[in-house]
Formats: C-alpha cells, sequence, structure tokens
C-alpha cells in the first residue's frame, strides 16, 4: 500500500492544480493552478524513475562493490524532468507577463470579465 | 487522364472544365438571339422594384450582419445555445477539456 | 560516399538545425539592414525546403529513413534520439515549410511599418523548427518538447499586436489551453514509460498490449492532440487566436494545429495499429469504437464552425471558424477510415484526410492572407465598415473567389478534390454523415458569399475612396497560394499520386514503420 501513496500523491496534484484553473476567477490562481498540474506531472517522472538500491549513474564515483550497469539508476526519467522543468519555467514567465500586460489594459484581473472576444 | 477514382465513382476536372466550357459557348450562342435594340437612358434599362422608387446605393445596400436576417431569425434557439456555449472565458475552455475527456473515458471503458 | 550523399543521410538533422540557427542569426543579421534579414529569413527557409525535397525524393523512392541522435550501438538502448522519416511526415513537412516561406513574403509588405521585427523573425523560424520536429521524430519525449517550443513560440506572436488588449487575452487563451493540453500529453507519456520502459514510437508500437492504462493513454493523446488540433467543442480557442494576429501569423500557428493533427495520426495508425482490432467494449472492436468517437466530434466540428461562421462580423474571425469546419472535415475522414478499417473505402477516406491537410492549408491560408489584405488597405476588422473593394483591388478580388469556391468545395477547385473522395467514402459507412458534410460545405459557401458582398461588392464608401490595391510580396503570397489552389483543382491525380498515397500507405502499413527499428538498429 505504502509504495502507491506517491502515485496518488500525483493524481491528487493533478486534481488540485484543475481545480483552481476551472473555479477560480483570478488569473494568477490559474497560472498557479497549471504550475501544480505541471508539479504533478514532474513528481510521477521522478517516482518512474526511482529504483531501491540503484546507485546514481555516475561513472567516476561510484561506490566500490557495485556491479555495472545493472545497479546504476538509468537516468531517462531525471533527464526527462530536467527538460519539463525548464519548459515550465518559460510557460510560467510568458504567463506571468501576459497576465502583467492584460492588468494593464483591462484593468482587472477576473477571468470573467477579461472575455471581449467571445462567441 | 487526370482522373480522381473513389472506389465507387470518379471525378475529371479536365472534363467538367470542357463541359462547362461547350456550355458557355451554346449559352452564348442562344445571347445572341435576343433583341438589341433597346434604346439607352429610358426606362428600359432602369431598374424595377416592384414599383418601389430607387433609391441611391449606399442607401440600398444591405450591411453584412444584416444579411442571413431571415435564417439567423428562424434559428434563434440554437444560435442562443451556442452564443452560451461561446462565453469567452478561459475556464471554460479547460472544462469543455475536462468534459471531452471524461466523456471520451466513460464510452472507451476506463471508468 | 558522394557530397550529395553525405547531405542525404544527415538532412533529417538538418532540416531542423537549419531553421533552429537561422532563428538565432536573424537578429545579429537584422544589425546589418531589415531589407538583408528579411530575405535572409526566405532564403534559409527555401534551404531548408532544399533539404527537404532531397530528403522526400529519396525516401518516396527507397523508403524511410531512420536517422540517430547518439550511440549508434549502446548496450543500453535508450540514451538516444531517433528521427524517423517516411512519407507522411515528408508531406506534413512539405506543407510547414510552404506555409512558412508564404508567410515570410508575405511579411515583407504587411508588416513593414511595425516594429519588434527581428523578435518576430526569430519566433517565426522557431515555429517552423517545431513543427518540423513533430513531424519528423520518432521519439514520443521529443514530440512532446516541440509541442511546448510551438506552444511557447506562438504564443508569443499571437501576442504580437501587443498594443491591443485583445490580442494579449488571446495569447494568454491560447497558452493556457496548449499548456495544459501539452502536460496531459506528457503525463500520457509518463504513463508510457513506466509500463513499456521505451519512448521510441516505433518500440511502443511493437510493445504495446492494450492494457487498462494503455487506453487511458489513449484517450489522453487524443483528446489534449484534438485540442491543440481544434477538434469542437474544445476550438474556442482557434477563433479567438487566428481572429487577432496578423494573418502571415495565422499560417505559422496553422502550420503548428496541422503538425498536431499530425501527431494524432501517428498515435492511432502507428502507436496503436497493432492493436486496434482488439475488442474493446460490447464485444465491438476498438478501431470502431475510436472511430465513431471521432466522428462523432468531427460532426459537431463541421456544424458549430460553419453555423458560427454565419454570424460572424469579424472577417478574420469568420474565417478562423471556417477553419474550425475544415478541421471537422480532417477528422471525419480520418474518423472513417478507423471505423471502416481494412475495407478498400477506409484507404479512400485517408487519402481524402491527408489530401485535405494540404487543401486546408492552401484554402484558409489564402483566404486569411486576403483579409490581411483587406486589413491593410482599409484598417477596418467590421465587414459592415467596408464595401466596394473591387472597384480598386481587382487581384485581391479575383483571389478571394479562388478562396471561397476552394474552401466551399466547389469543382472544380482544390477543395473539391479532397472533399469528394471524403464524401464518397464516408456514404459508404452512413449516408447520413455525407449528407451532413454536404450540408456543411453549402452552408461555408453561403458565409463566403456573405463576405464577397459586403466586402467586394456593393457601393464605394466616402473613406475607401482612395484605397489602392495591396502590395506585390502580398500579391505574389496570394497569388502563389490561388496558383496551388486551381493546379491541385485541375490536376487531383498528379498530386495523389506522388504525395498523397505514399503518405496514406505509410500511415497503414505500420509494420514496415516498426520494424524499421526493431528489427534492425
Amino acid at each position: 500500500m505504502i509504495e502507491y501513496i506517491p502515485y496518488i500523491g500525483v493524481v491528487a496534484m493533478i486534481l488540485i492544480g484543475l481545480y483552481p484553473i476551472l473555479f477560480r476567477r483570478n488569473l494568477i490562481k490559474i497560472v498557479i493552478g497549471i504550475s501544480i498540474i505541471e508539479s504533478g506531472v514532474n513528481l510521477f517522472l521522478i517516482i518512474l524513475g526511482y529504483r531501491d538500491g540503484g546507485v546514481a549513474p555516475i561513472f567516476t564515483s561510484l561506490p566500490p562493490g557495485t556491479t555495472y550497469p545493472e545497479e546504476m539508476v538509468l537516468p531517462v526519467p531525471q533527464a526527462l524532468t530536467l527538460t519539463s522543468i525548464v519548459i515550465g519555467v518559460a510557460v510560467l514567465a510568458l504567463m506571468l507577463s501576459l497576465v502583467m500586460h492584460i492588468y494593464r489594459k483591462y484593468g482587472t484581473l477576473d477571468v470573467q470579465k477579461i472575455r471581449r472576444l467571445k462567441e | 487522364m487526370f482522373s480522381l477514382e473513389s472506389g465507387s465513382g470518379f471525378w475529371n476536372p479536365v472534363l467538367w472544365v470542357l463541359a462547362l466550357f461547350i456550355l458557355f459557348l451554346l449559352f452564348y450562342g442562344i445571347r445572341g438571339f435576343g433583341k438589341s435594340t433597346y434604346k439607352k437612358g429610358t426606362e428600359q434599362t432602369k431598374v424595377f422594384l416592384s414599383g418601389n422608387k430607387e433609391t441611391s446605393p449606399e442607401e440600398m445596400h444591405v450591411k453584412a450582419s444584416n444579411l442571413y436576417w431571415g435564417f439567423t431569425t428562424s434559428m434563434k434557439s440554437l444560435y442562443s445555445l451556442l452564443r452560451k456555449m461561446h462565453t469567452g472565458n478561459t475556464s471554460d475552455y479547460i472544462l469543455w477539456f475536462v468534459v471531452v475527456l471524461a466523456v471520451v473515458f466513460l464510452i472507451m471503458g476506463v471508468m | 560516399m558522394t557530397f550529395l550523399e553525405t547531405l542525404l543521410a544527415h538532412s533529417p538533422a538538418l532540416v531542423i538545425a537549419t531553421p533552429l540557427l537561422s532563428a538565432f542569426l536573424v537578429p545579429l543579421v537584422g544589425r546589418i539592414s531589415p531589407r538583408i534579414r528579411d530575405i535572409f529569413a526566405l532564403v534559409m527557409l527555401g534551404v531548408t525546403g532544399c533539404f527537404i525535397g532531397l530528403l522526400a525524393s529519396d525516401v518516396l523512392s527507397h523508403g524511410s529513413r531512420v536517422y540517430v541522435f547518439g550511440a549508434k550501438n549502446l548496450s543500453v538502448p535508450l540514451v538516444r534520439i531517433l528521427f524517423e522519416v517516411d512519407s507522411m511526415g515528408m508531406f506534413m513537412a512539405i506543407i510547414t515549410v510552404m506555409l512558412a516561406g508564404i508567410a515570410v513574403i508575405y511579411s515583407w509588405s504587411f508588416l513593414q511599418k511595425q516594429d519588434g521585427l527581428d523578435k518576430y523573425y526569430t519566433l517565426l523560424l522557431l515555429v517552423t523548427t517545431s513543427a518540423l520536429g513533430m513531424e519528423l521524430t520518432g521519439d514520443i519525449f521529443n514530440f512532446f518538447v516541440f509541442l511546448e517550443i510551438s506552444c511557447i513560440a506562438s504564443c508569443a506572436l499571437i501576442a504580437f499586436w501587443v498594443e491591443e488588449g485583445e490580442a494579449l487575452e488571446a495569447a494568454f487563451k491560447y497558452i493556457v489551453v496548449s499548456s495544459i493540453g501539452a502536460l496531459f500529453v506528457l503525463f500520457a507519456i509518463g504513463l508510457l514509460y513506466a509500463q513499456y520502459n521505451a519512448l521510441n514510437i516505433a518500440t511502443l508500437a511493437h510493445l504495446l498490449q492494450f492494457s487498462f492504462l494503455d487506453k487511458i493513454i489513449l484517450v489522453l493523446l487524443l483528446v489534449s492532440l484534438g485540442m491543440k488540433a481544434g477538434l469542437a467543442p474544445m476550438h474556442m480557442w482557434i477563433p479567438d487566436s487566428y481572429g487577432r494576429t496578423p494573418p502571415s501569423i495565422v499560417l505559422l500557428i496553422m502550420s503548428a494545429t496541422l503538425a498536431s493533427f499530425y501527431g494524432i495520426l501517428r498515435v492511432i495508425f502507428t502507436m496503436y495499429g497493432n492493436v486496434l482490432t482488439t475488442p474493446l467494449r460490447f464485444s465491438l472492436p476498438a478501431h470502431l469504437i475510436i472511430g465513431w468517437i471521432l466522428i462523432a466530434l468531427a460532426i459537431v466540428s463541421i456544424l458549430i464552425g460553419v453555423i458560427m461562421a454565419l454570424i460572424q462580423t469579424d472577417l478574420l474571425r469568420l474565417i478562423a471558424y471556417a477553419a474550425v469546419a475544415e478541421i471537422g472535415y480532417m477528422f471525419l475522414a480520418i474518423g472513417t477510415s478507423i471505423a471502416a478499417l481494412g475495407t478498400t473505402y477506409a484507404t479512400v477516406a485517408l487519402q481524402g484526410g491527408v489530401l485535405h491537410i494540404l487543401n486546408d492549408a492552401i484554402d484558409i491560408g489564402l483566404l486569411f492572407l486576403v483579409a490581411g489584405a483587406i486589413y491593410f488597405v482599409a484598417k477596418k476588422r467590421s465587414l459592415d465598415d467596408i464595401s466596394g473593394l473591387a472597384r480598386n483591388m481587382k487581384y485581391t478580388t479575383v483571389f478571394f473567389i479562388i478562396g471561397l469556391l476552394a474552401v466551399a468545395g466547389m469543382p472544380p477547385l482544390n477543395g473539391f478534390t479532397s472533399k469528394f473522395l471524403i464524401y464518397e467514402s464516408v456514404y459508404q459507412v452512413n449516408p447520413i454523415l455525407s449528407i451532413i458534410a454536404l450540408l456543411g460545405s453549402i452552408l461555408l459557401l453561403a458565409v463566403f458569399i456573405k463576405v464577397f458582398y459586403a466586402a467586394f461588392l456593393g457601393p464605394e464608401l466616402p473613406e475607401l475612396k482612395d484605397v489602392k490595391e495591396a502590395p506585390r510580396s502580398m500579391l505574389l503570397a496570394m497569388g502563389f497560394l490561388a496558383a496551388l489552389a486551381v493546379c491541385i483543382g485541375l490536376f487531383p491525380n498528379i498530386f495523389l499520386d506522388a504525395l498523397v498515397k505514399p503518405a496514406a500507405t505509410a500511415l497503414l502499413d505500420h509494420a514496415q514503420y516498426i520494424n524499421m527499428v526493431v528489427g534492425g538498429l
């Protein structure tokens, strides 16, 4: 049971992230929601990479007595997570700068009022 | 030559253009039989609007949003539904995504 | 190896590298002179086009190619990225680079008086790179990375007219929608990696069992990529973002949208190609259920697109709704093809759908460029404020008539050729679908006749008395698309045999795609 807790956490984070996007009116909160979903997905990728008793795949600093390459952890999920974090930062910065400019033009951060484009 | 097979039929644009061209020649020929003895500047060349007075073209022009007035009025219930659907609210865009996701999950038998 | 062979062997990498590197060279070149920068962007896209042409001619005559980034032979066969280039990918790459080239030519005059053009060309080339990457890659995580690049770069482009609040609003909506879509794609990729310990599309297709998790993955990928492709009822971002950007940018966002559509094709036909016939529910095979889901959403797209287009007064927004309807036709075709998998008309439907990707890019692109020309000369968005433009804009009027007839699927233009294949094959599945598709086309014709009447006919408005014809580079861009529309309309079988049939065969023949990687490398 205990090994499922991280996965439950991932699903919970995605649902928690969806809540402000769907039901909150402040644009900043929507951005925070997207950020939480992204952290949930990143957490999921990190959990996938965990291997019990594995060592970090750095050749020069392997602990003595490890068998190569069986005990090393394949670093693909970590690489994926790093890529995803970098992309996430870019998206977050872009979204926040857009929110800033929207506030200047519309004078509000209420998503219900920022809808000149409709129908 | 240049024809498109669909399994149950075919489509040949070159033949079609040829047929259109022949029809055009035919109708042009028929047009030649018409009378060319009308008098310019008389009642014969004026527009007939069921007896109504002809106004200037600026006043007669129908604006784009008034075109298809009959269609949109008869479909009023559908349009009010669609207008309600297109709220322009960012949250609703994501709500539709979640709804479609849930429906497809249900149909695919995951949930 | 001769020079040409070496070039050919590395062209999958060069297709990506050329626009990517030139994207970052553009600001430097812009320091020398804006004129040189404009030409530089077009020349680099031309070079990319040459690589694509070289690659396409080889792929079409000798079969698919695999390009390995990273270790060729490795005991742990995962630390590398494969590019797998087949006819379908090449078909999409040709469309992408064509749209980008036309956008550059068009923006020479359209954006002449704007500032920030260095960044504009950089982002333009980045969107092109990302769409090309999505189309050529054989690695699902790499697909995600390119998807995110296209999301960020297109969002920045949508906000190009930053002085208008509406452009910012459209950009914000676009980035919220596409980043959430992309995050769900990433979640699905994580699930795939958790199960099969692989990220390569061919390897995944080989290993896929259609377990419970695989169903979740399929739904997540279908719906989130469908949202990026503009499938109703998740289409609302399309009118917002297409309607508020310069039309040259619309062409680029459209190429990114079509690349997402290509992603759906790749997921269904290649990744799930082995398991499509497994029984899913109520003892119905999976392909029937997936196909009918897509058909239902496609019908909704067509109807919503045309019905909403009918009441629009903003010209750009109206065409954007027509674009939603056109996307519906593509989904209708592939839905039919999946639902009727194995029959002869499934192949016809797929060919129609693939040809319609090209026709959609040409027709909708042409209409957007014409609408941009109208905006450029009249500085008006609403159709109510313009009239009688045909007097002074003769060429633009002709191009609009061609675009109007093509997008409504009137013979003998290109829209009809693909819609003909779609109608005929959809009729075999269910006649009602074909009736709805025809009805959609008729309504599209009605919509654009309204535009034609309102914008080009009627009396001359006093404030539009001294309107001039659009500048030469804009006419060139429109003329190129119009000429293509007429060519494909008159000689459809040449394009069908040369490009579309190999592409459709490559999609249906998933075993060959899998064996390229799983057997040999």
